[in-house]
């Protein structure tokens, strides 16, 4: 789950590139940036959450 | 091709002597790391530091340098969509160009090895009374040798987070003074990822939501710590100014102001919330409030006033300890030296703050975008291959190994030998 964690942050980067490349109006810019850091939050949250799970479980990474 | 920086003599004597400051940022942080955690780890804590220094320095020199190029120099650059991205250096192989370089070139080298040394050793902290140095050496090497080089690259060296102005109209790029990104922030995120892997000490969470009180073994070496940092960052903050900002050199003494208003502030705000959180001050939080108001400085230092210094760091000093406290009783992440809020959380705090002071149209999404960088892209990568490693090289020292100390187990003798017993390590826990 955390790999998968990890993956939704990188997402969530190619998501900030792609709102640069794709958008000239700052306003627009803004939203989609701050889009692909709200997709980064999600896997920072699920990383979060695996680790907790992970150790109550007893389990290391 | 711009031509490369080059500084006056007199301004390369400043700079030589602000850089030969900057190791006592280095000092402080070891005696803070070594002082947070138990005695019975002591040495191994301190000696950790010097290896990771040297192993930075090394890979650095040998392999990083030439991803990290300089700005001016020549560098890969991708075109897509029509923009021309600047995302990796091309310098020489094994520290090649150093030969027949000039003053400012070789000046801003011994500044980078002191930086990515402090970026390798913040993970350290976090990794500490648990963590096989051999295998910390082994990490070192993706931090020095590939992360730490693109992101100075993208942020120093003419990469496309320092051109996101001239090439998407974002304020004037990516700004900040002396790592706040590519050292604190990048530290502060591989130092999370690490506490990820390797799992909290034993006896740190024995049940779910509690969470137990390691106090370190000597509060005396985390406050000495702290008048070492605040040298070590005049020099890394006025440097970085010269060297990276290129700021004339008048500049450099209201930047080291500046430095000094953010970490007092920066006590004072820990100071005062300790106390009302706590009915007294506590002196460790106290001293990783310092240290991340000196933090937050390596984003503002150079570019806001003096009072916007002072709010910086009241709410660093502020931020500190709360998030020490969030991370450790709700996310049950143990950080013994408090690296990750100290240098993710207040290096992020730092970036917004000169977005929002430097009142340009973008200048606050430059900075938004340079955090989703690395939180996006330098995690995740540190996190994948961090584990992959750890998979063939196990990180985490085994449970008797943590039970006697690291002093014991790794270094063969203990800090402290006359004095020093413990109960726990003449019974299992």
């Amino acid at each position: 789950m955390k790999y998968a964690a990890m993956l939704l942050m990188l997402a969530g980067f190619f998501l900030v590139l792609t709102a640069l490349v794709l958008f000239d109006a700052l306003a627009l810019r803004t939203v989609f940036v701050l889009s692909g850091c709200a997709v980064e939050a999600l896997g920072m949250v699920l990383s979060i959450r695996t680790h907790m799970m992970s150790r109550k479980r007893g389990v290391s990474l | 091709m711009n031509q490369p920086f080059q500084l006056s003599d007199a301004a390369l004597a400043l700079a030589l002597g602000l850089i030969l400051l900057s190791p006592f940022a280095i000092a402080g942080m070891a005696l803070q790391n070594s002082g947070l955690a138990r005695s019975r780890s002591a040495a191994h804590s301190l000696l950790g530091v010097m290896s990771l220094l040297a192993a930075a320095a090394i890979f650095f020199l040998l392999l990083g340098s030439t991803w990290m190029g300089a700005a001016g120099q020549p560098a890969h650059i991708a075109t897509v969509a029509g923009y021309a991205w600047d995302w990796c250096g091309k310098g020489a192989w094994l520290g090649g160009s150093l030969a027949g370089a000039s003053a400012t070139s070789v000046l801003t080298l011994l500044l980078d090895l002191v930086l990515v040394g402090l970026a390798a050793i913040i993970p350290w902290g976090s990794g500490a009374e648990r963590w096989r140095l051999g295998t910390a050496i082994a990490s070192t090497f993706l931090v020095a040798g590939v992360l730490f080089p693109l992101l100075a690259h993208w942020v120093w060296a003419g990469g496309w987070l320092s051109t996101l102005g001239t090439t998407f109209g974002l304020g004037v790029g990516l700004l900040e003074t002396s790592g706040a990104l590519p050292v604190h922030l990048l530290g502060g995120v591989t130092a999370l990822a690490i506490v990820w892997i390797l799992g909290a000490r034993n006896g740190k969470f024995p049940k779910p939501q509690v969470a137990t009180a390691i106090p370190g073994h000597n509060v005396v070496y985390v406050l000495l710590s702290c008048p070492l940092t605040l040298v070590g960052w005049f020099g890394l903050n006025g440097a970085s100014a010269l060297l990276f900002l290129h700021l004339p050199q008048s500049q450099i003494p209201l930047v080291e102001i500046n430095t000094l208003l953010c970490a007092g502030s920066a006590l004072l705000g820990t100071l005062a919330i300790t106390r009302f959180r706590f009915g007294k001050p506590d002196a460790s939080l106290c001293a990783n409030g310092w240290l991340g108001g000196l933090v937050a400085s390596s984003a503002v230092a150079a570019h806001v006033s003096a009072g916007t210094a002072i709010v910086t760091g009241v709410l660093a000093g502020l931020l500190t300890p709360l998030l020490v406290e969030l991370l450790e009783l709700a996310f049950s992440i143990d950080d013994p030296s408090g690296g990750v809020s100290v240098h993710a959380g207040n290096a992020i705090l730092g970036l917004l703050i000169v977005g929002v002071a430097a009142g340009k149209q973008g200048q606050l999404l430059a900075q938004i975008v340079g955090i989703a960088t690395v939180i996006g892209f330098a995690l995740p990568v540190s996190y994948l291959l961090n584990a992959l490693v750890n998979r063939y090289l196990p990180y985490r020292v085994d449970p008797d190994g943590e039970r006697v100390g690291l002093d014991v187990h790794e270094l063969g003798a203990g800090s402290y030998p006359e004095f020093i017993i413990h109960r726990d390590e003449f019974h299992s826990s």
